[in-house]
Formats: structure tokens, C-alpha cells, sequence
């Protein structure tokens, strides 16, 4: 019988669609997991709502937990996602490749305020010198920020 | 909440963001045209969210609610339907305006017993602040703009009818104007049908497409 910690693992290996380099349990949208039997429960939330991966997301989770010989039931968690739940390995494996991870939101709202002065490292040289280009950038995760010291627009995934 | 309350949240987002997402493309520089594409992409999604609580309720799915419908059964304020590109001006009056609505809505519906909605709710206004920071920001830009002055006049009674009537005080206090007669969501303009007729194409012509 499968155990939640297999179960764990087995996720952990799922890259995400958008970002393959961070996985969905890097990314924090696997709440929860619960085996009972031959069936596993997963709880997960999308990024943003409006997230075109959340289909698949939700494909390779059925597929995997079927691979382990188990029933899967994948379902939305009623709960927000935060950019907070990013790991400190998906943080990390981020920076790697070039996107910039959140600044922590913790409590309180976003407000451009808090995004202007909030520290942003350029995930290219590590310069704090980088300015907010757009709020917006090629997914609803995204912003896109200018590093003024290496001259390089990158990627930051909101806080959120 | 009722079905019918759901549906009026879901019809507004989904078709603003399909009015939105009109400028995709063709914006006047190319960080509002990924602005718009974002948003259009993020209202749709909360659309989705809200029409699949409905579609629990009226035991169908979500794309049934957003596509098989007529155009008279659609529940949006006529605020969402009015088409305005390549009007700019026009375009972020709207959005001025409809995020502040929205905030309002919004902030009431975190308050709701039904821990499913004010969840969703929540979700929904942090996704939402970035919109409110994009509206503020051209807002502030175009405040003094005569062309900028005159679309949000003449916008201002299809705004106030996003919302509930106890709701529109807080809204005339949040953007600085006085209360006028709303034009409310029971009717519809000429703009809706044309929008319908190309936004449900590709499902009447091919039933049960899926990609």
C-alpha cells in the first residue's frame, strides 16, 4: 500500500508546465495529501485562478498517483495560494533559472508601494539596482523587472 | 449566494475580460498589450471560478454557463458589454472604474458566511490588487486629461449599476462623485449580441469541442 510520504515524493518530481525547472511541491500548490486504502486524496491550488496549466497540473498528478498502483482524486482546495508557499529549494531552483522569486508578502496587502520598495534581486548578477518595468509579464504569476547594473529585463514572479 | 447572484459576478468578468482582451495585440505600446492579455486572461479565470460554484447549484458545467446561454439570458452590467477599441481613454475609464466597483463587491463578498465564497473571495481581491494597481496608476497619469474627464462622465451611470444599490455610496466616496440614476444590469446594450455571436463561434459551429 502506498504511503502520503511516496506520495509526497512521487509529486515532488513533476515539474511545473510553465516552469519546468521549479516542481509542483517546489512551487507550494500541493496542500494536502491523504491515503486511505487504495485511494489518495490531493488537495492542490493553482497559482492564479486563471492559471492555463491548472488541466494539467491536475492530469500529471492523476497520472502519477495511478503509477504508484493507487486511486487518485485530485481536487482544488478551497484556499488561496500564496507566493509565501514557495519553498526555499523552489526559491532557489528559480533564481537558477533566471526568474526572479517572490519578495515575502506575509500579512497585509499588496500595493505598489510595498512592490516598489520591497527588495528585488536581479537573478542575473544579484544586483538590488533593479527598477518594475510592468506588472504584468507573459503569465498571471509574472512581472517583469530591468536590472540596471546588467542591463537585463528578467522575470519576477509576484508576491502575491 | 443563489445561482442567479453568481451568475451576474461570472458574466461581468467574462465579459470584460473578453473585452479586454480585444486590445491583445493592438495596444498602444507593447507593456499594455501584455497588461491587457494579463488581465483579460485573470478576469476570465475568475469568471471560471464563480460559474463553476453556479454550475454546481444548476447541476451543469462551467463552459455550459459561459457559452450556451442567449444573449438575453447573460446577466452582466451593460457597463462590461460597450466596446471601446482603439478608444484608449474610454478603455481606462472603464478600467478605472470597474476595479473600483469590483473592490467594493469584493470586499463584501470576504465577509460572507459561506466560507466557500468569502475563500474565493479572497483569492479573487489578491489577484484583483494588481488589476487596481494598473487602473490607479493610468488614472493618475490621465487624471487631467479633458478626453480621460469626458469618458468617465459619461461612464458613470453604467458603473454604478456593477453594483448592488446599498453598495454605490461607497463607490461614489472611492472615486470622488456624486450619485446619478445607474443604468442597471436588467437591460442589455446593442453590443452584447455581436460579442456573443464571435465569443460562442467556435462551440455552436463545433458542439462538444474541447481542447
Amino acid at each position: 500500500m502506498v504511503t502520503a510520504e511516496r506520495v509526497w515524493e512521487a509529486l515532488a518530481e513533476i515539474p511545473d508546465p510553465e516552469i519546468p525547472a521549479v516542481s509542483l511541491v517546489d512551487l507550494g500548490v500541493v496542500r494536502t495529501v491523504a491515503v486511505d486504502g487504495d485511494r489518495v486524496r490531493v488537495e492542490f491550488t493553482p497559482t492564479f485562478l486563471g492559471c492555463p496549466a491548472v488541466e494539467v497540473m491536475r492530469g500529471q498528478m492523476v497520472e502519477t498517483i495511478r503509477g504508484l498502483g493507487a486511486e487518485p482524486e485530485v481536487e482544488v482546495a478551497p484556499e488561496g495560494w500564496s507566493s509565501d508557499r514557495i519553498t526555499e529549494e523552489g526559491r532557489r531552483k528559480l533564481r537558477e533559472s533566471g526568474f526572479a522569486p517572490p519578495a515575502p508578502r506575509e500579512a497585509g496587502p499588496v500595493t505598489l508601494l510595498r512592490i516598489q520598495t520591497a527588495v528585488h534581486r536581479c537573478p542575473y548578477c544579484g544586483s538590488e539596482d533593479t527598477r518594475l518595468d510592468n506588472l504584468f509579464g507573459p503569465t498571471p504569476c509574472r512581472s517583469i523587472r530591468y536590472c540596471t547594473s546588467c542591463r537585463q529585463p528578467f522575470e519576477q514572479f509576484k508576491m502575491i | 449566494m443563489s445561482a442567479q447572484e453568481l451568475l451576474a459576478l461570472a458574466d461581468d468578468e467574462l465579459i470584460l475580460g473578453w473585452r479586454n482582451s480585444e486590445w491583445t495585440g493592438i495596444a498602444p505600446f507593447l507593456e499594455e498589450d501584455v497588461a491587457f492579455s494579463s488581465i483579460a486572461q485573470t478576469e476570465i479565470g475568475h469568471a471560471r471560478a464563480w460559474y463553476e460554484l453556479a454550475a454546481k447549484q444548476l447541476d451543469t458545467d462551467a463552459d455550459s454557463l459561459a457559452f450556451d446561454r442567449q444573449p438575453g439570458e447573460y446577466r452582466c452590467a451593460p457597463f462590461v458589454e460597450l466596446r471601446f477599441v482603439p478608444d484608449w481613454a474610454q478603455t481606462i475609464a472603464r478600467h478605472w472604474l470597474y476595479e473600483s466597483a469590483d473592490a467594493i463587491r469584493i470586499q463584501a463578498l470576504m465577509q460572507s458566511d459561506d466560507s466557500q465564497i468569502a475563500g474565493l473571495s479572497e483569492k479573487i481581491d489578491r489577484e484583483e490588487a494588481y488589476h487596481r494597481m494598473h487602473a490607479d496608476m493610468w488614472a493618475d497619469r490621465l487624471r487631467e486629461e479633458a478626453r480621460f474627464q469626458q469618458a468617465v462622465d459619461e461612464l458613470w451611470p453604467y458603473a454604478l449599476g456593477v453594483l448592488e444599490p446599498d453598495q454605490r455610496d461607497r463607490l461614489c466616496e472611492a472615486v470622488s462623485r456624486d450619485p446619478v440614476d445607474a443604468v442597471e444590469r436588467s437591460t442589455h446594450t446593442g453590443e452584447l449580441a455581436p460579442l456573443w455571436e464571435e465569443m460562442t463561434m467556435v462551440r455552436r459551429s463545433v458542439p462538444g469541442a474541447s481542447w
